[in-house]
């Protein structure tokens, strides 16, 4: 098959994300700008991004159980699997794209200098993992459930389990950061960094069901997060290659 | 085909480190490298240049906690991964603000002028692309060098409807190869960012 033509990214849509200033979330009030972005279409600079390889990864990369700690010991907590598929908003999946991830231990504590909660550390967990997508944006790791904690925003407030992921696509105007929630969390509907996503489909999108089909039986659980990046729109001269 | 909704994107959050740069937050022995720790990989032609800034928040505090990425092309306006394009360097940094006064640094070369889709070219630039505790979704900007003869007829620049903020485009010589490119988040000084 010969490559396929393609257009500039696809805009992206401004319902789909949170808002920049959500005084909930108090952090943002004075980290958010507040004159209109500039827009145009996108172009090389955009269309264009770093590309990783698999030789970027070391053997344990996507093995947070294992990947700090010494020979043969394991994390604490909850053993899971997270796996899903990145495609792109036409439904292809987008290969080799760089995940990376980063979490808190099953206690809810961060292996980070200015983390200040009284959860102990894990000698067995740093907290980072990586991932690259296959050719059919199908990626998988292992890692412990990360506990909830508290945070300095208003007077008691709590963030759900969540995953971090920072996602290089193959052009730097896909690159995302976002977080991963887990199903039956009652602490995602009161997250004031999760409020600040006004849709609630699009909250929805970032909680990861259960999938009990690639429960790894006696050992892991597994959930299932699929991420979708912007695409490239298809030029006129492909639409008439398919015969229209 | 059917259109499927962008996954939504959420605060890096204060731990951004732990993820993007672990050994740069004291997780060693995971990977042997920081991603993007160098965009020059050996003899790269051109200018070695170094792109210098603070992160401003609407207090005027610089953002310690911040990570910035840089996204350019070679010094002949080719990015990597085109047909031709420097194997010296890698086009992509990343750098996390330092914790005490907030500053980045990218040891890089000037890019060369690249394509304008429908014709022309634009000025010599780097992508940014800014993420913090606070900052709900990615900050996309761009520097030009003040001292680039194309900025003139840059086809972005040109698109600026109140050109009295241009100037936040332009990182400023400072001598010796060293360029300043600060960013205001909010306030008179409000860098210009991008939904492109």
């Amino acid at each position: 098959m010969t490559e396929i033509p393609k257009g500039g990214y696809a805009a992206r849509l401004p319902q789909n994300h949170p808002v920049a200033l959500y005084p909930p979330y108090r952090t943002s009030v004075k980290r958010s700008p507040q004159a209109a972005p500039l827009s145009f279409p996108t172009t090389i600079s955009e269309e264009t991004g770093p590309v990783f390889g698999h030789d970027l990864l070391g053997p344990k990369d996507a093995d947070l159980l294992h990947n700090f700690g010494p020979q043969d010991q394991s994390a604490i907590g909850p053993r899971i699997v997270v796996h899903g598929r990145v495609q792109d908003q036409f439904g292809r999946p987008v290969a080799g794209a760089l995940l990376e991830v980063w979490q808190a231990n099953a206690g809810g504590r961060y292996r980070h200098k200015k983390e200040g909660y009284l959860a102990p550390l894990d000698q067995n967990f740093g907290g980072c993992g990586r991932v690259i997508t296959g050719p059919d944006g199908s990626y998988e790791f292992r890692t412990v459930l990360p506990g909830p904690y508290p945070w300095p925003n208003g007077p008691n407030d709590w963030r759900p389990s969540h995953i971090h992921f920072s996602i290089f696509g193959a052009g730097f105007a896909q690159r995302l950061i976002t977080q991963m929630y887990f199903e039956g969390d009652p602490l995602i509907w009161r997250c004031p960094i999760v409020g600040s996503i006004q849709d609630k489909a699009a909250v929805e999108r970032l909680i990861a069901p259960l999938d009990m089909e690639r429960t790894l039986p006696m050992d892991a659980r597994a959930y299932r997060f699929d991420i979708t990046l912007r695409g490239r729109r298809q030029t006129m001269f492909e639409n008439r290659m398919e015969g229209l | 085909m059917t259109d499927h909704p962008e996954t939504a994107s959420q605060t890096a959050g204060p731990y951004v480190h732990i993820g993007c740069t672990p050994n740069f937050a004291g997780i060693h022995g995971v990977y042997p490298e920081d991603l993007g720790a160098r965009m020059i990989t050996g003899d790269a032609t051109g200018e070695r240049i170094t792109l210098i800034g603070q992160i401003f928040d609407g207090t005027g505090t610089p953002l310690r906690d911040a990570m910035i990425e840089a996204w350019q092309a070679d010094a002949n306006g080719l990015y990597a991964g085109q047909e031709g394009a420097d194997p010296h360097f890698s086009g992509f940094g990343r750098c996390p603000c330092d914790a005490e006064d907030g500053s980045f640094r990218f040891e890089t070369i000037k890019p060369g002028t690249v394509a304008w889709p429908s014709g022309g070219t634009q000025a010599p630039h780097v992508t940014l692309w800014i993420v913090a505790r606070g900052i709900n979704l990615g900050l996309h900007t761009r520097a030009y060098f003040a001292d680039a003869p194309q900025n003139d007829s840059d086809p972005v620049l040109g698109r600026i409807e109140h050109r009295v903020r241009a100037k936040t485009l332009l990182a400023q010589a400072e001598g010796s190869g060293v360029y300043r490119f600060d960013i205001h988040l909010q306030g008179p000084d409000e860098t210009i960012f991008f939904d492109v």
